[in-house]
Parts: C-alpha cells; sequence; structure tokens
C-alpha cells in the first residue's frame, strides 16, 4: 500500500560527470518503481564512501552510518521491523575492505536483505588508493611501485560462504542491471550484487571501454543453480566477464529459523507481556 | 553482627558454583538475608576458585574475609584460607584430604556418595552437612533441590543432602532472621530484568567476561520474552546492530567489557550524531587490554565519559547495588529514547556476579518513553527539527508516510548531508542543548552516615556497599566522624549535594576501584574540589567493608 509518493526522485547528487553511480542510482530507483515499492517502507542502508552517498539521493527512508558497518545496521533493521523492504548500496571498501567481517557472517545469518555493491575497484572518496579488488599492478599515491596484493573475488567468495543469490551486473547495461537489481530485491534471503562500475576521476585502467570490452550477459544456456559450475563462473575475471546471476539456490532465512521471529509478526510490534517479569522475578524467590 | 560467612573453595570444574547456587537458595527459605561474592579465574579447569556466602539477620552490603566456616574441596584451600578463619570456625572436608588442622570436620563424602550410587552428589553431602553445622533445619531441601537437578536425580541428590547433614553435630546456634518476602539474583540478572522490565526487543552481543552473562541469561528468556539475542561477529557488528534496530523500531541493548566497549567507540559517536537510543551495559574488568578476565576493577569512568571523536550528549550510571542495576537499567531505556542519546551502564565483575537477597522488585515503577506514533507537527516533518530543547520527534520508518533518516556526517534538518557553516552550528548546538533538560533530572549521589561528620567519603558504583558496611561501622567506633555520598549518576555529574555536603567535611577521601582516582578527577574538573586523600585499589578484588574501615583507623 502507498502512502503517498511513488516516485524515488530526489535532489541533484555530488559524483564527478560521467561516474557509474549515476546509472546505478537510476537503475535503482526503477527497480524499486517497477516493483512498485512504497517509498516510505523502504530503507536503503550505506556506510561511508561515494557509493554510500546514494541513500541521499533517493527518496525513501535512509540510514547512513559508519564505514564498513551498513551490513549489520541494515540486518538488525530487518530483524526490528520485516515489512520494510532493506536494501543497502555502498562501495567495495566499506563492503569487503572494512567491512569483511560483516559480509562474511552476515551472509551466514541469511537476513532477507539486498546488497548492491558499487565496485570500481579504487577508493574514489579518499581519491585514489587501491580497493580490495584492485588489480594487480594498479600503480596509485599509495600503491607506488603499483598493487602487489590478490584482487577479492566477492561473488567467489560469497558463494564460498553460503550465500543463496550471488549476481554481477555492470552500470553501462541498464537494462539488464535493472533486472538482476529487482530478481535480488525479490530474493527471500541475503542477495549480493556485485556491481562493477568506472570511476572516472582516480581508475584509469578499469574505465567505462575497458568494461565494456569484456562484460558479455549470461544467458539462458548458464544453470546458476549449480554451484561447482558457478564457482567456475565467479573465477572468470580477466578479457572475458560474465554478468548475471551467477549462483542461486533457495535458503531458509534469518526470520524463518530464528524462534522468535518465524511468528508473530513485526518484532517492534509485540509488547512485553509485564506478567513476564512477574514471573521470572517468582523464579529467584 | 548477627552473621556468619561461609567460604567454599576448590579448583575449576569441582563443583563450586552450584553448590554456592543451591545453598544460598536454602539459606534465603530459611529467612535470611544472603550476599554471595564468585572469586574465579580465567581457566575452566584446575586453579583455585572460592565462593563467599555471608548470610544474617540484617541487609548485608558487602562482603568480608572473616570466615566462620570453610568448605575444603582440596588442600589448596585449606592452606590458603585457614588464617582467615576465626578460632571457633570450622574446616568441612572430604576424609582424602590431607589437612590435619585441627578445625577440620572431615566427613567420608566419597564413599558416601558411592554407596548411594552416584559419585557427583558429594557437593549435596556438603551442602547438607554445612546446613547442620550453622543450625539449620533440613525443611528445605526437596523443595530447592527440584530447581537445580533433573527430576531424575532429584531423589539421590535429597537423600544425599540428608546424609550429610546427619552425619555432622551443630556447629554454631542457628541465628533467628525473619528477613521477611526476598528474591535472590546476582547484578547481571538485575540488570537482565531491568532491560525486560523495560520492553527489550533486541540485544546484540559479543562473548566477553565478565558481560556474557546478560546475554546468556537474556538468551534463556528470549522466547518467553520476545527478545532476539544475536551474538554478533564482533563488538563492533554488535553495537552498529543494536544502533540498527533501534532506529527501526526495536528497543535495542548491547552490552560488553572494556575491550569490547574499545571496539564500540565510533558507534556512540553515531548513536550521538544521528540522535538514536543506544543502552550500552560495560561490565569492567582490570585492564588495560586482557587484563584480568575474570576479576573487578572501575577503571573505565573517565574513557567511557569521553569515548569517540567529537563532542555530544550522553549519560553515564554506575550501578551501586542489585536494586540499582534493576531500576537503573530501565531508567537508561527511558533516559535514551527521551534524549535519543547513548546511555552506558557502568557495572563491573563484583556486582555482575554477586548475588544478594533484596526486597521484590516494584513492578509499577516502571515507565520508559516510546518514539512518536505519528506526527503531529506543523508542516514538513523534519527528523531533526531544531527546538527549543533540542529534542526532534523520533519517528519510525515504515510507520507513517514520512521519512526517516539518520546520518553520521553533519546534516540538515532533513538529515541531509551538509557543510554548510551556519547548519553545522545550529545542529551541534540543538544535539548539546539536550543537555540542559537532562541535567535537570540527574539523581544527586546517596548520603550515607550522620548529618555531623568531619570526614566524607565519596565513591562510585559497586564501592556502594563496602562504603555503606564502612560508615556503619566507622561510627560505632568513632560517632559523628565519617559520612559518605555515593555516585550513580556519575557523567554528567551531578554536583549540588557534593557541594553542599562537601562544606562541612575537613577531609575528603575518595574510595576507588582504580588507580588513578578516576571520580576524584571528575570532581576536581566540575566543582574545583580536589579530594585530601585517597583510598585506591586495583589488585582485581573488591575492597571490603573492613578493609576501609581498617585503613581509615590506620589512617590513610
Amino acid at each position: 500500500m502507498s502512502m503517498g509518493t511513488t516516485s524515488f526522485s530526489t535532489y541533484e547528487p555530488a559524483w564527478c560527470p560521467g561516474c557509474g553511480n549515476f546509472s546505478i542510482l537510476e537503475c535503482l530507483k526503477t527497480a524499486l518503481e517497477q516493483l512498485g515499492k512504497d517509498p516510505y517502507e523502504v530503507l536503503i542502508v550505506a556506510g561511508i564512501g561515494q557509493a554510500a552517498k546514494t541513500p541521499q539521493y533517493i527518496s525513501a527512508n535512509y540510514f547512513c552510518g559508519l564505514h564498513g558497518r551498513s551490513l549489520p545496521a541494515a540486518v538488525a533493521a530487518k530483524i526490528a521491523n520485516e515489512k520494510l523492504t532493506v536494501i543497502v548500496n555502498t562501495g567495495e571498501g566499506d563492503s569487503y575492505g572494512e567491512g569483511g567481517n560483516h559480509f562474511i557472517h552476515n551472509i551466514r545469518r541469511n537476513v532477507d536483505i539486498t546488497h548492491f555493491v558499487h565496485d570500481n575497484q579504487i577508493y574514489g572518496l579518499t581519491k585514489g588508493q587501491a580497493s580490495p579488488t584492485s588489480i594487480e599492478g594498479l600503480v596509485t599515491p599509495v600503491q607506488v611501485t603499483g598493487n602487489i596484493n590478490t584482487p577479492f573475488n566477492p561473488p567467489l567468495m560469497a558463494i564460498a560462504a553460503g550465500a543463496g543469490f550471488v549476481a554481477r551486473g555492470f552500470s553501462g547495461s541498464k537494462e539488464h542491471l535493472i533486472s538482476i537489481m529487482k530478481q535480488a530485491i525479490e530474493y527471500n534471503g541475503y542477495a549480493l550484487v556485485d556491481i562493477l562500475q568506472p570511476c572516472v576521476s582516480f581508475n584509469k585502467v578499469n574505465t567505462f571501454a575497458y568494461y565494456s570490452k569484456r562484460v558479455y550477459e549470461l544467458d539462458s544456456t548458464y544453470d546458476p543453480t549449480q554451484k561447482l559450475a558457478a564457482f567456475e563462473k565467479a573465477l572468470e575475471f580477466g578479457d572475458r566477464i560474465p554478468i548475471g546471476v551467477i549462483y542461486r539456490e533457495p535458503k531458509p532465512t534469518y526470520h524463518e529459523k530464528n524462534t522468535i521471529l518465524k511468528s508473530g509478526g513485526p518484532l517492534l510490534d509485540r509488547q512485553t507481556d509485564p506478567g513476564i517479569v512477574e514471573k521470572i522475578c517468582n523464579e529467584m524467590k | 553482627m548477627y552473621m556468619y560467612n561461609l567460604l567454599i573453595g576448590g579448583a575449576a570444574g569441582q563443583g563450586i558454583e552450584t553448590t554456592a547456587a543451591v545453598l544460598e537458595k536454602l539459606l534465603k527459605k530459611s529467612g535470611y538475608h544472603v550476599f554471595t561474592v564468585r572469586d574465579f579465574m580465567s581457566r575452566v579447569r584446575g586453579g583455585h576458585n572460592f565462593t563467599l556466602i555471608r548470610f544474617g539477620s540484617e541487609i548485608i552490603q558487602s562482603h568480608s574475609y572473616k570466615l566462620d566456616g570453610i568448605i575444603a574441596l582440596n588442600d589448596e584451600t585449606v592452606e590458603l584460607h585457614k588464617d582467615q578463619i576465626h578460632d571457633n570456625g570450622f574446616i568441612l572436608c572430604d576424609s582424602k584430604l590431607a589437612t590435619i588442622d585441627p578445625k577440620a570436620i572431615k566427613i567420608d563424602m566419597d564413599a558416601m556418595a558411592q554407596a548411594l550410587g552416584n559419585p557427583r552428589v558429594s557437593g549435596s553431602i556438603a551442602t547438607g552437612a554445612v546446613l547442620r553445622l550453622f543450625g539449620e533445619s533440613a525443611d528445605y531441601f526437596e523443595d530447592v533441590l527440584k530447581s537445580f537437578v533433573k527430576e531424575s536425580v532429584l531423589d539421590i541428590n535429597v537423600k544425599a543432602m540428608t546424609k550429610g547433614y546427619n552425619a555432622v553435630r551443630a556447629h554454631f546456634p542457628k541465628l533467628e532472621s525473619d528477613a521477611g518476602d526476598t528474591m535472590i539474583l546476582s547484578g547481571f540478572k538485575a540488570m537482565s530484568l531491568g532491560a525486560i522490565a523495560a520492553g527489550l526487543k533486541f540485544y546484540s552481543a559479543y562473548p566477553m567476561s565478565p558481560s556474557t552473562s546478560i546475554m546468556e541469561f537474556l538468551a534463556e528468556k528470549s522466547e518467553e520474552a520476545g527478545i532476539v539475542v544475536e551474538q554478533a561477529e564482533d563488538e563492533i557488528a554488535a553495537v552498529n546492530m543494536a544502533i540498527g534496530a533501534s532506529f527501526a523500531g526495536a528497543r535495542a541493548m548491547t552490552g560488553t567489557s572494556g575491550g569490547g566497549f574499545s571496539l564500540m567507540v565510533e558507534a556512540l559517536g553515531l548513536s550521538g550524531m544521528a540522535e538514536i537510543p543506544l543502552v550500552i551495559a560495560d561490565v569492567q574488568r582490570p585492564g588495560p587490554v586482557t587484563g584480568l578476565p575474570t576479576r573487578t576493577e572501575q577503571s573505565d569512568l573517565a574513557f567511557v565519559a569521553s569515548a569517540s571523536q567529537g563532542e555530544f550528549p550522553r549519560m553515564v550510571i554506575a550501578l551501586r547495588h542489585h536494586e540499582d542495576a534493576f531500576y537503573q537499567t530501565i531508567r537508561a531505556f527511558d533516559l535514551a529514547e527521551k534524549y535519543q542519546i547513548p546511555v552506558i551502564l557502568l557495572s563491573d565483575q563484583y556486582l555482575a556476579d554477586t548475588s544478594a537477597t533484596v526486597r521484590p522488585f516494584d513492578l509499577s515503577l516502571i515507565t520508559v518513553a516510546q518514539p512518536a506514533a505519528t506526527y503531529e507537527g506543523e508542516g514538513e516533518y523534519l527528523r531533526y527539527r531544531y527546538t527549543e530543547d533540542g529534542i526532534s520527534q523520533r519517528l519510525i520508518p515504515g510507520k507513517s508516510s514520512n521519512f526517516v533518516t539518520a546520518d553520521s556526517d553533519e546534516h540538515d534538518e532533513f538529515g541531509r548531508i551538509t557543510e554548510a557553516a551556519d547548519v553545522r552550528i545550529r545542529m551541534m548546538d540543538k544535539r548539546m542543548k539536550k543537555l540542559k533538560k537532562l541535567g535537570a533530572e540527574l539523581q544527586e549521589p546517596e548520603f550515607l552516615g550522620p548529618q555531623k561528620y568531619d570526614t566524607l567519603l565519596v565513591g562510585w558504583g559497586s564501592t556502594y556497599g563496602p562504603i555503606a558496611e564502612a560508615v556503619k561501622a566507622l561510627n560505632e567506633y568513632t560517632p559523628d566522624k565519617f559520612a559518605a555520598l555515593v555516585f550513580g549518576d556519575v557523567f554528567p555529574l551531578p554536583t549540588a549535594l557534593l557541594l553542599e555536603k562537601s562544606v562541612s567535611a575537613g577531609t575528603i577521601i575518595n574510595i576507588e576501584q582504580n588507580a588513578t582516582g578516576q571520580l576524584a578527577g571528575l570532581i576536581r574538573e566540575y566543582t574545583g574540589i580536589v579530594c585530601t586523600s585517597s583510598i585506591l585499589k586495583y589488585d582485581g578484588r573488591q575492597i571490603s567493608g573492613e578493609e576501609i574501615t581498617d585503613r581509615l583507623v590506620k589512617g590513610v
């Protein structure tokens, strides 16, 4: 039920012209509108970073918390009120670097939230240092002789940790991205979409042209329900980069597994029975 | 003093905990006031652990090392504690112990347990025996045991207790006592119960001694109380979860000790900046870093009062005793919601793990503020609207056709990021303004002792009991000399009563479980009053009433 507005549009973002975030934002708004979501029942959560400004430019409830800590806040908001559509929009530094531990463990929890990672393989807000997904050899103001660390592979990690919905998107393939976003939001459980995007200011290697040349859409010949094949697909990141749903399986959610949440309605609407305190007091007599 | 003091000592894993729990319940049933202190090492097996049970006809507020009896589960206990026992005391132990101490009363508990067919009932034999030694009746054995053991072993445990009871003769006369209607609980249970009474819906934490008991107790009660208890991957997740749940409308809390609190510090600022109610329990243990994991200290006061970068209003409440732990936890939720600030409940291992008999809680006193259900103001709803008292109406996202926002960045009234200088100033002023109203409802410290005094003792938190006992004892020794102020609200620091009471004090002595006198520091900062001298203890063991008395009699 809509309580007034159905549009998710708001004011002008503060990103660099040509930034991949513009497309991702547009796709997100379109996906939410196409799904008929009520803006007042949508909560967009972010940490800190360029991508993490996304909630500011969407007409919805939002929570811009701490760098790296968007997932704990998002899952707890969903635990508090299962009626909210909770979407995390934030960068790869936030999701996989500062928040790496939360990334692993929230896959295990499987709370029904959607995690859109704006992955430009560079740190934008802090002006161009290596991110967890930066390619080896990338020269930055900190990695002056080139990045020597192995790039983090988010889809591979997510599948290994037990995620039930793992996808990759590209900010330049908008119709495709909208479709993936809609599937991710509708998926019952934790859904990860790692979205490749160019950073026009700081990443001169992984540009729009770089991605455009490499990405290809997974078609109906690919079966995302096969885990071992999905691992192989997730490993494909070089001259050719697959985009689409890489892995998908139905899994019981946190709310379905948790004995308190599985019935009884939204947690925040429940009243504590005053008789409970009296009963526990009597046990101590 | 009409009370007895018993020590149960042995290695970790020998069943001290269970024996003490059964015993304190039996003594409570007999009409005593009971006070049980647990001293244990950070290990699962071995080492030396002990529990002190003090019971009698008067309210007991502190532990004591002057013993009437010992239950020694090993020879080490006899060696370590025999000098603390008075001349007429006893040491109850199994025949197999090597001790030749004349106070030893040996019974062959192992053989008796074997004869009953279960070697694990020797604890019940000792419990029965010690009750007889204190002149108690055998009336409540079955009644109490049935809440501790499974029905299949109830009968054998009752038999074991009776066998132990019959194996010895009364050593002390029974004390006459009628404590009336009481309940017995530990500090962590009082806090947990306070949280449940305040309508807690979500508790997230990472296990850390001595705070873990809160999480475990809430988990045990989670189904009947409708609370989601989530064990987080780390303390950073724990506190951010509590903030997320609170933002979304579920009353939330996290708990930890100093090390975990250190990890939560950035999020404390988020609660302050985004004005999201948050209750954090810091159950202190000695630091720095890992320190003494299972022991007690009061060294986090200065830290929690200033933790996190920037400036924002917060409240720190130190818990003084069991009733305080219950009522102040409820108040913490009320203040957090009313002022949309973080409220820190500062407790410590001593209070958390000590159990005591208290009057039944008055559940009619419970009131906790609620977030607004609907927006009823003029014009557009603005989450951070400037107001007279700095408090903006807090709506819950998804509950009305208004947008609810939160930002760790500086933000405008709607909640959008801004760098405008004028907005920054107004928004800082709005948040800080909440302190004015909060200041008016701070609770002054509790004054103990006679109206006429020369020496004023000041303390905070769990030293309340030992200080109260010391003030009473000192005034019997030298009337009209000693009084005390014990703070519960510690930050912001209420100063009115201190300013009034310090006028007639020739000497002011701060008594604290830390090395630097952190309360004295706060007092100096907020009032200019300088404490004359101090009693500071930081060996991980709580100061007792007797220790304070001795030190004051001998001169600090």
